[in-house]
């Protein structure tokens, strides 16, 4: 694989793609690019390495918006918080930080490694370590397979940071790293997860970004030239399969505890007429069950997307009436072994059920 | 007595109402000084009613004025951004999503400064009046008329940007000045974006309000002026010179308020078929259904909540094509009484087949007698089937809703729809837009986000009670106010959990005279 440099086209599909691996949740990623768009107006450049040229000796962190995303849309970031937490971690472990990978591919923290390959001239891997979105720090595959979470380091953009040395484990850090960060105001920079090229290439899910561009390109190319349906787009650049296409009949939400939880009625349409899907939600959609019958649960990518242009839904704009297409795209098989399946698998989610390979389920 | 216009790009329509009563209505062609025809209006209404003119108590005008001057890019001030947020929000430049000559006719000149506030209230950094009086030095001197400031989380903290603006008007008087937390909710770079666009309205604002006022003076009458805004409520002549950006896009949520007014229903779908296009939309206690999705105005991203509206190409001279017939999407449009067969022309239009289908009685039924009504059955049907998607995809529920028609185009429609209970069919429907100006109420809005700890129905109810506050003092009267919007959400990955709280609470417009129009909050 040869190295690239993300280009505006390149970042437009990649938003487009990472919005749809979002599989619902993993904020909006409009701030990011216009953050990573302006850094690339003043001449900066972002160049990708693939994971098979990570050197092993190399040092390697994890980097990223840690908080709620929504708070970066009206306290737009200074746009160093990410890179001055991968400074003072360089600091803490005593040695530069060769490349960064990035966290996850769904979301606004596919966009964030970016910005830091540009401020600090350092080359961003094509990997990530979820293979798509989740909520928390500990469902890194990087922290799954034993990399120490410690030392981590936050920063925000008025000049605090904190470091957390060392810690019991990744939902300790998880808990205090996001308390610091509502201290902080709500969205900072979180570097993690520092490691050897060795490492890197034991623990993460690799090609995701390539992956994610090409799927925005196929989609913008099918919307631009309308020489191929945009579903099918998505079905060959993703790899998944439809699991339902069909019309939201119903949306009830849950807020009481406060987290976004809740399921969604689906009524099929064309070779789905007839039946019928429901699908349940926290901030990603997380179980869908075919007239009774489970066909895919987390942390297979249950992805959404409105079945006219391929926009992703995010559960944040559900509502009834959309026509959409539910696409099932099998996870990287790093999320599938036991050890990763106790982190993210549906019991870790709150759901009594075990997991079946969404291919073994068709 | 109320007289009530709403301007549209072809048809100026207008109404008397005495009350709940339509004492006389108008359809003229909007004339391109858009006063003339409003002048006319007027003086027809009045004539043709035999009202004295001393007995009006308002005259509310719905116009596409200032939205038509951002998209022709004309008559637009020399703006600047003036961002309170740093060391925060460099990581976006002001204008930076913006079409590159809507930016060059307004100047586009920005700054950062210091300022602003953290989600829970708390200074992001103090206001520094020195550096904010250096920064106005600067855009005066390049030139800049007015200005736009937009400090972060005003809308939750709004005392800083207030304090600038002292600063601002200490410093060069004659700028006119936009403060974000007047004109919208949380979200800096929409909400910043729609504050640089009215400011770069406010003169044309002035003179448009001016010259309303001026002819309404040389006709006599000493009502109070209002415009109406896009969320379906009324702005006072005096606050819609300081916040044109509010009245854009009123057409299509007068036209959906008229027709809950007309038809007596709160709860339905409105459909308003036109000469070219329909929209179809949702009343939810007699105001539009809002939109999710961020709302652009001349190609510029703000969080304004527009009606969801779903556009489709049916209208009355929608051009018909083909042995199984195609309907529009393009149109005859205002040339439908030249060129539609019907009325002497040689187009085939919709309403050619309505009236061979025997749907409808308008111009000449012998000019289609030559068209075959197999044909006409077909092109029919395919109108059903446009109108019926539309229908399906804006639906909030499975269950069948009225779906209430209005508009000049109306004629078209099926008096049996899939999905639709029952199809109503108002009276004065063709004016459904002036009437929805002439009944227009006034409004107050909230938009907060508050910690979860202090309990959710705690919170609503302060919210609820601020929403209140906040339309009486725009002049509702208190005894008629009630909450029609309420929406809580919990600020996603969030640890400390937050909640997100929009209310906005409506009320009728209290006699003229106790009406202040000095605060403006959203």
């Amino acid at each position: 694989m040869t190295n690239w440099r993300i280009d505006e086209d390149a970042l437009e599909s990649i938003v487009i793609g990472a919005g749809i691996l979002g599989t619902g949740g993993g904020g909006n990623p409009y701030i990011g690019k216009l953050s990573a768009r302006k850094l690339l107006r003043e001449g900066h450049s972002i160049e990708v390495i693939s994971l098979e040229n990570v050197r092993d000796d190399w040092h390697l962190c994890t980097a990223g918006g840690m908080g709620a995303p929504m708070i970066a849309f009206e306290k737009v970031p200074r746009g160093t918080e990410t890179s001055d937490a991968v400074r003072l971690l360089e600091a803490q472990v005593g040695h530069r930080i060769d490349a960064i990978l990035p966290a996850e591919v769904g979301g606004v923290n596919s966009i964030e490694p970016m910005i830091i390959a540009a401020r600090l001239g350092i080359p961003m891997v094509d990997a990530d370590g979820m293979g798509r979105a989740f909520p928390t720090l500990p469902m890194i595959t990087y922290l799954i397979y034993g990399v120490s979470p410690f030392p981590c380091t936050v920063a925000d953009e008025k000049g605090n940071a904190a470091v957390f040395p060392t810690g019991v484990d990744s939902y300790w850090l998880e808990r205090l790293s996001r308390s610091t960060a509502v201290q902080m105001g709500g969205f900072v920079g979180c570097a993690v997860a520092h490691m050897s090229g060795i490492d890197a290439k034991r623990t993460a899910i690799g090609g995701t970004l390539s992956w994610a561009r090409r799927l925005g390109d196929r989609v913008r190319r099918a919307r631009g030239t309308r020489d191929e349906d945009v579903l099918d787009a998505i079905l060959a650049a993703s790899g998944g399969h439809t699991l339902f296409q069909g019309k939201i009949v119903d949306v009830e939400r849950r807020n009481a505890d406060g987290f976004t939880r809740g399921q969604l009625l689906l009524e099929g349409a064309d070779e789905d007429a007839g039946s019928k899907m429901k699908i349940s939600f926290q901030n990603e959609y997380l179980v869908a069950w075919r007239d009774g019958k489970v066909v895919a649960t987390v942390p297979d990518l249950i992805c959404m997307v409105n079945r006219e242009d391929g926009e992703p839904i995010t559960v944040e704009r559900l509502r009834y009436g959309y026509r959409v297409a539910i696409i099932g795209v099998p996870c990287s098989d790093l999320l599938r072994t036991p050890t990763a399946l106790k982190v993210v698998g549906p019991p870790a989610f709150g759901y009594d059920l075990p997991f079946e390979p969404m291919e073994r389920v068709q | 007595m109320r007289i009530g216009i709403d301007v549209g790009g072809t048809n100026t329509d207008a109404v008397l109402m005495n009350g709940s009563a339509l004492l006389a209505k108008l359809k003229t062609s909007t004339t391109p000084d858009v006063m003339s025809g409003i002048v006319t209006a007027i003086q027809s209404l009045l004539s043709s009613s035999g009202v004295d003119r001393a007995a009006l108590t308002a005259v509310m005008i719905g116009t596409t004025h200032f939205t038509n001057a951002v998209i022709e890019r004309r008559r637009l001030a020399s703006t600047a951004i003036l961002r309170l947020g740093l060391p925060a929000t460099q990581a976006v430049d002001p204008f930076d999503d913006w079409p590159e000559d809507l930016r060059a006719s307004i100047g586009g000149r920005w700054r950062l400064a210091h300022g602003g506030n953290e989600f829970d209230g708390r200074e992001l950094s103090a206001l520094d009046p020195t550096e904010i009086a250096r920064i106005v030095r600067e855009f005066v001197a390049s030139g800049v008329q007015s200005l736009a400031v937009a400090a972060v989380f005003s809308p939750v903290a709004p005392a800083m940007e207030k304090r600038a603006a002292q600063v601002i008007a200490q410093e060069a008087p004659q700028l006119a000045i936009t403060l974000s937390h007047e004109i919208g909710g949380l979200g800096l770079i929409e909400r910043e974006n729609a504050t640089a666009i009215n400011a770069a309205l406010r003169p044309l604002a002035a003179a448009t309000v001016m010259s309303f006022r001026r002819s309404l003076a040389e006709l006599g009458i000493k009502a109070p002026l209002y415009l109406t805004q896009n969320d379906g409520t009324l702005l006072m002549a005096d606050a819609a010179e300081r916040y044109p950006v509010l009245t854009f896009a009123s057409g299509p949520t007068n036209s959906m308020r008229g027709a809950a007014f007309l038809s007596e229903l709160s709860d339905a779908l409105v459909l308003d078929v036109g000469g070219t296009t329909s929209d179809i939309g949702a009343l939810v206690k007699g105001f539009p259904r809002t939109s999710a999705v961020a709302a652009t105005f001349g190609d510029v991203r703000t969080n304004f909540r527009m009606p969801d509206l779903i556009s489709f190409g049916l209208g009355g001279g929608s051009i018909v094509r083909g042995e199984q017939p195609t309907v529009g999407p393009d149109s005859v449009g205002y040339a439908i009484t030249e060129r539609a067969l019907v009325f002497g022309g040689d187009v085939l239009t919709a309403t050619d087949l309505a009236v061979a289908g025997g749907r409808a009685q308008v111009g000449n039924a012998a000019l289609v007698a030559g068209v075959d009504r197999a044909l006409a059955q077909r092109g029919l049907a395919a109108m059903r089937v446009m109108t019926e998607v539309a229908l399906d995809r804006i639906k909030l529920a499975r269950h069948p809703e009225p779906l209430i028609v209005v508009g000049g185009g109306s004629i078209l429609v099926d008096d049996e729809l899939a999905g639709a209970s029952r199809i109503v069919r108002p009276k004065h429907f063709e004016v459904a837009n002036a009437v929805g100006a002439a009944i227009a109420q006034v409004s107050g809005e909230l938009d907060q986000i508050e910690p979860l700890s202090d309990g959710r129905e705690q919170i609503l109810e302060r919210a609820r009670r601020a929403a209140i506050e906040r339309a009486v003092a725009n002049g509702a009267l208190v005894e008629s106010v009630r909450i029609v919007e309420i929406e809580d959400a919990p600020v996603p990955y969030m640890e400390d959990r937050m909640l997100r709280v929009r209310v906005k609470a409506v009320g009728d417009l209290a006699a003229a005279s106790v009406a202040s129009s000095s605060t403006r909050t959203t």
